[in-house]
C-alpha cells in the first residue's frame, strides 16, 4: 500500500518535471483561472463593503412635537427597540440637537449669533432609527404611523426619503444577486477552461495509459500520477496567482478607494493573505485533482 | 494452459473476425500464429489479453477464464503475461531502465529487487549501456529489445509477441526472434503472431495458420504456406 502510494507520488513528480512545457502551460492556464477567482472574491468583498457603507447612511428620523414629554419619547424608544427589524435607536433630545447644531456651525459666526439671540430652543427632540435590512424601513414606518404614536409625532423623515430608500434597496439587492450569479458563472467558466486543458493533456497520454494497462498497472497506479500532476499544478498556480494578484491590487487600490471610500483592496488582500491563499489552494488543487480524475476515467476501460 | 473453445468474434454482419476458433497451447510451447493481414491474428491476441471480449465461446488462461474477467481484474491477470507489440509501445516519458522497472512496479515488487533485476535483464537483451536513454534516443531494434526486456522481467508464464518484427529490418528482426527463442529455452511459453514467411520457416516449431478468421492448419514443425 505504502509502496504503491510512494510510487504514485514519485511518478507524478517525475512526469510533471519531465513534461516541462505542457506542465507549464497547464499551470499558466490555471493561474489565469485563479486570478479570475481571486478577483471574484475581492469583487464580492468590495460590493459588500459598498453596500454596507450605503446601508449605514440610510435611517429614519422621527421628530416629536415640542410638547411631547421626555418620558413619553423614551417609552416610544423602548417600544421601537423591541421590533425585530430594528438594529438601533438613538435618542436626540432637543438640547442635544441644539448642541450638535452649534458644533456643526461653530465656524459660521452669523448662525452662531442668530442662535444666541433666540429665546429658548427651536429644535425638537428626535429618534434616529436604523433597520437591520434596508427593505424593512417600510414596516418600521408603518409601525410609527399608528394613531397612538402620531399624536406625538411631528414629522417622519421616511416620507421624504422614501423614493431614495426604495431605489437604494433595489440597487443593493440587484448588486448582491448579480454579484452572486456572476461569481457562479465566471467561476464555472474558469473551472471549465482548466478542466479542458487537463483533459487535452491527458488525451495526449491516452496511448501511454493503454500501455500501462497492458503491462498490468492497476487503475490507481495509472490514475494516481495524473492526479498528483494536477495537484502540483494547482498548488503552483495558487501561489503564482497570488504573487501576481497582490501587486496588482496595490496598483488598483487608489481607484477602488475613490469608488468606495474607506475600502483598500491592497490592505484587504494583504491582511487576508492566509485566507485568500487557502481559497486559491482549495480551488486550484480541487479542480486539478478532479479534472485529472475524470479525464483519465474514460481511458481506464478495457 | 491456454485454450480457445469455439470462439467467435463478430463485429457486425459484414465483419466476422474469428469464426469458430479452437486450439490449445501447452506450457513451454513455442507457437507461431500466421496468416495474412486481417486473418484474425491480432484479434486472437486481443481476446487472449482481455482487451476485447469474444462474441461467443470461452478462452482459458491457467486458472482464469479470460472472457469472464471484469475490468478491475484485468491488471492482476495481465501480470502473468508479457506482451511485445509491433509498435513497441514504450512509455515515452520514461527511460529504458524505468520502462522495464515499470512492469515490476505495477506488481508491487520491492525497490531492491527491481534495482537488481532490471540491469540484469537489460544486459541480457544487450542494452546494459543504454539504460538511461529515453525511447526517442533508441533505434527501432533497440526499442523492441527494451520492450522484450519489459515483457520478460517479471518472469511471466507466457510471452505474447504481436508482429514484433513488423517495423524492423531483416537483421534486427532476426535478433528479436533469437531473443524470443532464448526466452523460450528458459522455459517460457511464447506465442508469436507474424506474417513473415522467412521467420516462420527459420523457427521450425508449431505453426497455427489462420485465414479469414478460421484455423485452417495446425502443425508441429510447420511451414508458412499461402492458401
Amino acid at each position: 500500500m505504502f509502496t504503491v502510494f510512494s510510487r504514485i507520488l514519485n511518478y507524478g513528480f517525475v512526469n510533471f518535471w519531465r513534461n516541462g512545457w505542457p506542465s507549464a502551460a497547464t499551470v499558466a492556464i490555471m493561474v489565469l483561472a485563479l486570478l479570475v477567482f481571486f478577483w471574484l472574491i475581492v469583487f464580492n468583498v468590495t460590493t459588500e463593503q459598498a453596500v454596507m457603507s450605503i446601508q449605514d447612511k440610510i435611517d429614519i428620523s422621527v421628530y416629536f412635537k415640542t410638547d411631547t414629554p421626555e418620558d413619553e419619547i423614551l417609552n416610544i424608544k423602548q417600544s421601537i427597540e423591541t421590533l425585530s427589524e430594528v438594529k438601533s435607536v438613538e435618542y436626540i433630545s432637543s438640547d442635544r440637537a441644539l448642541q450638535r447644531f452649534r458644533e456643526d456651525h461653530a465656524d459660521d459666526q452669523i448662525i452662531t449669533q442668530a442662535v444666541n439671540e433666540l429665546q429658548g430652543n427651536p429644535l425638537v427632540a428626535s429618534l434616529n432609527i436604523k433597520a437591520k435590512d434596508p427593505s424593512q424601513y417600510v414596516a418600521i414606518a408603518e409601525y410609527l404611523s399608528a394613531p397612538s404614536l402620531t399624536r406625538w409625532i411631528d414629522d417622519l423623515s421616511y416620507a421624504k426619503n422614501q423614493d431614495v430608500i426604495n431605489r437604494l434597496v433595489t440597487i443593493i439587492n440587484t448588486v448582491n444577486r448579480g454579484g452572486f450569479v456572476m461569481t457562479l458563472v465566471l467561476a464555472f467558466i474558469a473551472g471549465l477552461v482548466v478542466f479542458n486543458t487537463i483533459r487535452l493533456a491527458i488525451y495526449s497520454s491516452r496511448d501511454e495509459i493503454g500501455v500501462m494497462r497492458a503491462v498490468g498497472a492497476s487503475n490507481a497506479l495509472v490514475r494516481g500520477p495524473f492526479m498528483v500532476e494536477g495537484i502540483i499544478a494547482g498548488l503552483l498556480a495558487a501561489v503564482v496567482s497570488l504573487l501576481v494578484a497582490i501587486p496588482t491590487a496595490y496598483v488598483v487600490a487608489p481607484y477602488v478607494n475613490a469608488l468606495i471610500p474607506g475600502f483598500n483592496v491592497f490592505q484587504y488582500s494583504y491582511t487576508h493573505l492566509g485566507e485568500l491563499l487557502l481559497y486559491q489552494l482549495l480551488f486550484g488543487i480541487g479542480i486539478g485533482a478532479f479534472s485529472s480524475f475524470v479525464a483519465v476515467r474514460r481511458y481506464l476501460r478495457n | 494452459m491456454i485454450a480457445f473453445q469455439s470462439v467467435y468474434k463478430i463485429y457486425n454482419s459484414h465483419a466476422t473476425a474469428l469464426d469458430n476458433v479452437d486450439f490449445r497451447v501447452s506450457p513451454g510451447e513455442f507457437i507461431s500464429l500466421v496468416g495474412r493481414s486481417g486473418a484474425g491474428k491480432s484479434t486472437v491476441i486481443k481476446l487472449l489479453i482481455g482487451e476485447e471480449k469474444p462474441t461467443r465461446g470461452r478462452i482459458f488462461f491457467g486458472q482464469y477464464e479470460v472472457n469472464k474477467l471484469k475490468d478491475n481484474e484485468l491488471p492482476t491477470f495481465r501480470r502473468h503475461i508479457g506482451i511485445v507489440f509491433q509498435d513497441f509501445r514504450l512509455l515515452a516519458a520514461k527511460n529504458a531502465y524505468e520502462n522495464v522497472a515499470f512492469a515490476l512496479e505495477v506488481g508491487g515488487r520491492p525497490q531492491r529487487e527491481i534495482s537488481d533485476l532490471v540491469p540484469q535483464v537489460l544486459d541480457m537483451v544487450g542494452l546494459g549501456d543504454k539504460m538511461k536513454n529515453f525511447p526517442h534516443e533508441l533505434s527501432g531494434g533497440e526499442k523492441q529489445r527494451v520492450a522484450i526486456a519489459r515483457a520478460m522481467v517479471h518472469r511471466p508464464e507466457v510471452i505474447i509477441a504481436d508482429e514484433p518484427t513488423g517495423n524492423l529490418d531483416p537483421f534486427h528482426a532476426a535478433e528479436i526472434i533469437d531473443l524470443l527463442k532464448k526466452i523460450h529455452q528458459l522455459g517460457t511459453t511464447v506465442i508469436l503472431a507474424t506474417h513473415d514467411k522467412d521467420i516462420i520457416n527459420s523457427i521450425g516449431k508449431r505453426v497455427v495458420t489462420l485465414d479469414r478468421g478460421r484455423v485452417i492448419r495446425d502443425e508441429e514443425n510447420g511451414k508458412y504456406i499461402l492458401v
